[in-house]
Parts: structure tokens; C-alpha cells; sequence
């Protein structure tokens, strides 16, 4: 619920993001089936990949261990933007996961890579 | 002894649950309504006021209005429902770890290689090289977005 409505705001100002040359890159543990899924239902257009085993998720160390249905382990909510080279340019580790970084919020780090 | 209704409390009682579903339902949708949830807050503010009027007839008037005993019983189950709202909300959404690993700004954010809905794999370099479909040209940046999944 709090995630899709982060996904949804990305969505909704994609032509904004894109036209200031970034893309958007939405990572979870779900498997590629339930990321089409998701994709279908919420009309995404913009990639989302699986990491069902969470490996890059430990790599980045956002994992929130059995946080998941059933106990699964899941990311924690974060956003990274990377500039053109790769290197982090911009970071939003919230505290509180029903308050996400808001699509004006992205828009503005995004200025900061021209 | 034909008491009337006490609607204040029946309406009160009500808007409790109703304030506690529409935030999960509804609010916490939109960025206005989620991160403070003033909607909410102010659908259980009325709740109280009419609890507290409610209340107040059941006992001022016992010989015209209901409620003397289902009052007190619906007030106490009011509070501990919005008591359990700001639990939730306040307390069990801040649980997150704090990934002090993570990496940080100025360092390179690491590789990695994923799959995307098609089952293709997808590295963080070709998401970096690859040209974006509006303008034909290489990113300027990626924007990484961690969430939790679908459920």
C-alpha cells in the first residue's frame, strides 16, 4: 500500500524524470511473474527487476528480515540516485515506512545531476 | 418508557473503525494524506465529540436517551482503537532497520545483475548505458527505488 503508492507517484511524473534524462528502476524480492503481475494491474511502465533471493538487496544492506508475508524478508523502503558514472549522488533512507520520498522530492534531486 | 435512540453515540462508535480502515484503504494512497494523517485525526476528533455528547445525554436525560451502559462500553473500545491507530502508525512503521551499510553518497553504487519482468537479465551498467526510449540518448542518472513487493 505505502510502496505502490511510491511506485504510483513515480508513474505519474515518469515523463517529468525521463525528460530530465533519468531513469527509473524499481527493485523488490518479487519474482518476475509477480513483478508482471504488479506491472499489469498498476499500468508501470518503467523496469522493475527481482531480487528473489535478496542478494543484491543484503549487498546494499536494506534487507528487513521477516518483514515479509509469512515472514519473508523483504527491502526495507529506499531510494538511490546514481549519475551517469554509477556514482551516488542522492540518498533517501526513510525512517518511517509509510513516509516515502515524494515524486516532487526525486524531481528535485534530479535537478542536481545537470 | 419509550427512550429514544442516541445516535450521537451509535454515529461516534461508528466513525472509529471507519477512521481506522479508510486510513489503510484510502489516505495512506496519497502522499497529502499519508505522511500526516490530518484526514484521519479529524474523522476521530468528531468521533470523540459526538461520544463525549452522547454520552453526556445517556446520563443528563437516563429517561429519554439509551446509552447509559453501551456508552461507556463504545467509548472504551473507541479509545482503544485509536490507541492502536497511533501505535500503529506511529510505532510499528518506524521498526525499520537502519542499514548503516548502505551504501552512501559520493561512492559508486554497487554492480548488479537482475532480472526483469520479461526474465531478462538486466545489469545496473546496461541500465546505465542503455538509452532512454523519450530521448535516444544514455541516461543522465538511475533512480534505484527498493520496496517492499506486492501484497
Amino acid at each position: 500500500m505505502f510502496c505502490n503508492s511510491e511506485l504510483r507517484g513515480i508513474e505519474k511524473h515518469l515523463g517529468a524524470i525521463e525528460e530530465l534524462g533519468v531513469r527509473p528502476v524499481a527493485i523488490s524480492v518479487d519474482t518476475p511473474e509477480v513483478s508482471r503481475a504488479l506491472r499489469q494491474k498498476e499500468g508501470y511502465t518503467y523496469t522493475l527487476l527481482s531480487d528473489p533471493k535478496a542478494e543484491v538487496i543484503r549487498r546494499y544492506d536494506l534487507l528487513y528480515p521477516g518483514a515479509g508475508e509469512n515472514g519473508h524478508d523483504i527491502a526495507r523502503p529506499a531510494e538511490f540516485l546514481l549519475d551517469a558514472s554509477g556514482v551516488i549522488r542522492w540518498v533517501n533512507l526513510t525512517e518511517d515506512f509509510r513516509v516515502r520520498a515524494r515524486p516532487e522530492q526525486i524531481i528535485e534531486a534530479v535537478k542536481v545531476l545537470r | 418508557m419509550n427512550k429514544r435512540q442516541n445516535w450521537y453515540l451509535r454515529v461516534g462508535f461508528l466513525l472509529f473503525p471507519v477512521s481506522y480502515a479508510s486510513y489503510f484503504l484510502v489516505f495512506a494512497r496519497f502522499p497529502v494524506t499519508r505522511d500526516i494523517p490530518w484526514v484521519n485525526f479529524l474523522l476521530f476528533a468528531t468521533g470523540f465529540v459526538l461520544l463525549f455528547f452522547g454520552l453526556r445525554r445517556a446520563f443528563a436525560q437516563p429517561q429519554q436517551y439509551r446509552g447509559k451502559i453501551a456508552g461507556p462500553i463504545a467509548s472504551l473500545v473507541s479509545i482503544f482503537v485509536f490507541a492502536f491507530f497511533c501505535f500503529s502508525i506511529f510505532h510499528q512503521t518506524r521498526q525499520l532497520p537502519a542499514s548503516t551499510g548502505a551504501p552512501r553518497i559520493g561512492q559508486k553504487a554497487p554492480e548488479f545483475v537482475l532480472s526483469d519482468t520479461n526474465n531478462e537479465p538486466m545489469s545496473l551498467s546496461s541500465l546505465l548505458s542503455t538509452p532512454l526510449a523519450t530521448s535516444h540518448a544514455p541516461p543522465k542518472g538511475v533512480l534505484l527505488v527498493f520496496y517492499r513487493g506486492y501484497w
